[in-house]
């Protein structure tokens, strides 16, 4: 059950992403940026956790979701250390996912060889 | 050479581009999309078994998708996947990690420095740019109105 949530809440979200490419002039990294900011707008009016508590990684694996994680990052910072969350906290809660992506990204780039341009 | 208007020229492109179907385009994001958070809650559920807190399960399920993410797009069969599946493996953070990965690779041919460095961050810098823009407005809110 919880593997069907998963499946139809992340092509849900998946699905809004392609009917904005579809029917507005958002370009790719356009569309990546914006998710990212809706997650954070959307978990800061505190109406991203329910769907993260509904359905697990069909919430937390799209874009929406790292921003979430962006916003509950800075809330648990400002709680820990005050002003100095605010600047700190969404970088923070980013971490895994920035280092994550830029470690395997240097990797793959140094050991692979660019494919032809499609 | 005679000159085209820029509003011709637009009509032209438009007649000219094929019309997106968006009978196909869409299913094919959802069902991808939907299967990639499948795996997520799949590598999230052993993540779980294995005893990690619920947070550190979701943080360690991106880590791996990142990471397998780079490794398809480095053996250049994440973007076939990606043709045909639109929104459904660029939302996901798979779709990140490929946004990442891409570029860097592209352009490591001029240098390791200005080219796969610098690249690195073609997708990642706008990301990181105004995703923490937007938390810390939020968390300025969050601040000055004592709402935390």
């Amino acid at each position: 059950m919880e593997y069907l949530k998963a499946f139809l809440v992340g092509g849900a979200i998946c699905a809004v992403g392609q009917v904005l490419i579809d029917y507005t002039k958002l370009t790719p990294a356009r569309i990546l940026v914006s998710f990212v900011c809706a997650g954070v707008v959307l978990g800061g009016l505190g109406l991203y956790q329910p769907l993260i508590d509904f359905a697990g990684a069909g919430a937390t694996v799209p874009l929406t979701g790292f921003g979430a994680l962006l916003a509950k990052g800075t809330l648990e910072a400002i709680r820990e250390d005050g002003l100095l969350g605010v600047i700190s906290g969404g970088i923070g809660a980013a971490g895994a996912g920035l280092g994550a992506a830029i470690l395997f990204g240097l990797m793959t780039a140094l050991i692979f060889k660019p494919g032809d341009k499609m | 050479m005679k000159k085209i208007p820029p509003k011709d020229y637009q009509n032209m492109v438009e007649s000219a581009s094929p019309p997106t179907k968006s009978y196909k385009t869409i299913p094919c994001a959802f069902l991808v999309g939907g299967a990639i958070c499948l795996l997520g809650q799949f590598i999230q559920n052993i993540y779980l078994h294995a005893g990690l807190e619920r947070d550190l399960a979701a943080a360690s399920t991106s880590v791996t998708l990142v990471f397998l993410s780079a490794l398809l797009t480095g053996l250049q069969i994440y973007d076939k996947i990606a043709k045909f599946a639109g929104a459904g493996t660029l939302v996901p953070i798979t779709g990140f990690a490929n946004a990442v990965v891409s570029p860097a690779l592209e352009f490591k041919s001029e240098g390791l420095i200005l080219g796969l460095g610098a690249k690195l961050f073609t997708i990642a810098g706008p990301v990181i740019v105004y995703g923490s823009a937007t938390a810390f407005v939020y968390g300025l809110i969050l601040y000055l109105f004592r709402l935390y």
